[in-house]
């Protein structure tokens, strides 16, 4: 294992640590999204996906 | 009727607000992209190794953590946004140098498709104006699971692993995006130099996924 691949190991590790108390928090406090607000998500991600799809396909 | 008038005039007034940041955000955004970009030219002429490149994001993400939110509500974000976003391009000048050397449409391809998710669902969240704010804490969960399946497959080295991280990565950063924006639309967001970083790291996160899946899919991998 170089240098390059234990640096980013570290490094991520440290972002872990990081995020992890913002993680707790930002589920603690968001507010609950019913079926509506969640397919507010779903469809435009559907069209990122099919989007996607496309550009696999045009490369 | 006073109390009538003094409500639509804090109406008025929030939604002048809110233009005000969507409108510093995204000429922000825009300077900051262009910026980012030509350093990231730079990158790529000066033929820089993957440990420069990985160095350069620590030290953007280090900036980003621990100083630009200290400066944020000063001028003095602004040079700290533009010293981060230069670190991020100078670090993916390596990365565009290896696709290039694949399949120089593949970089076009991801550029272009990056522009287009990110200009759509940002007019898709302001144009609805849906309050996307319930999808913090999973959008929050979801980055955790993705940077602990990256780290270890550090380990693991499985290119299917990689990939299933770069195609979570996508959906998150579209997430992001709309939270993002609705935030700014909802008066979460005050703070366009913040907004700008957040928007700045989502856009440069989904290229870099989809240059990802696009290179393994074109001939890479």
């Amino acid at each position: 294992m170089d240098w390059i691949a234990i640096t980013s190991a570290i490094f991520l590790g440290a972002m872990m640590v990081f995020i992890f108390p913002r993680m707790r928090a930002a589920v603690k406090n968001s507010p609950k999204g019913n079926m509506q607000d969640w397919m507010g998500y779903i469809i435009p991600l559907a069209a990122v996906v099919a989007f996607i799809i496309l550009l696999i396909n045009m490369v | 009727m006073n109390d009538h008038n003094i409500s639509i005039s804090r109406s008025e007034e929030s939604i002048l607000a809110t233009n005000k940041v969507l409108k510093n955000t995204y000429l922000l955004l825009s300077m900051v992209l262009i910026f980012s970009g030509i350093v990231a030219a730079v990158g790529m002429s000066m033929n820089l190794g993957h440990g420069a490149a990985l160095v350069s994001s620590i030290v953007a993400i280090a900036l980003m953590w621990f100083v630009l939110p200290r400066t944020a509500n000063s001028s003095a974000g602004i040079p700290v946004l533009f010293a981060i976003t230069g670190l991020f391009g100078l670090g993916l000048g390596p990365i565009l140098n290896h696709y290039m050397a694949i399949n120089p449409g593949i970089v076009s391809t991801a550029l272009g498709g990056t522009g287009v998710i990110f200009l759509g669902l940002s007019g898709y969240a302001l144009t609805t104006r849906k309050d996307f704010s319930f999808m913090g804490g999973f959008l929050m969960v979801g980055m955790l699971v993705v940077i602990g399946a990256s780290l270890l497959n550090i380990f693991l080295q499985m290119p299917v692993l990689s990939l299933v991280s770069s195609a979570a990565v996508i959906m998150l950063m579209s997430g992001f995006i709309l939270y993002e924006t609705s935030s700014m639309i909802h008066n979460g967001e005050t703070n366009y130099i913040m907004a700008a970083a957040s928007l700045f790291l989502s856009i440069l996160n989904l290229f870099q996924a989809l240059l990802h899946i696009l290179g393994a899919f074109g001939g890479d991998d």
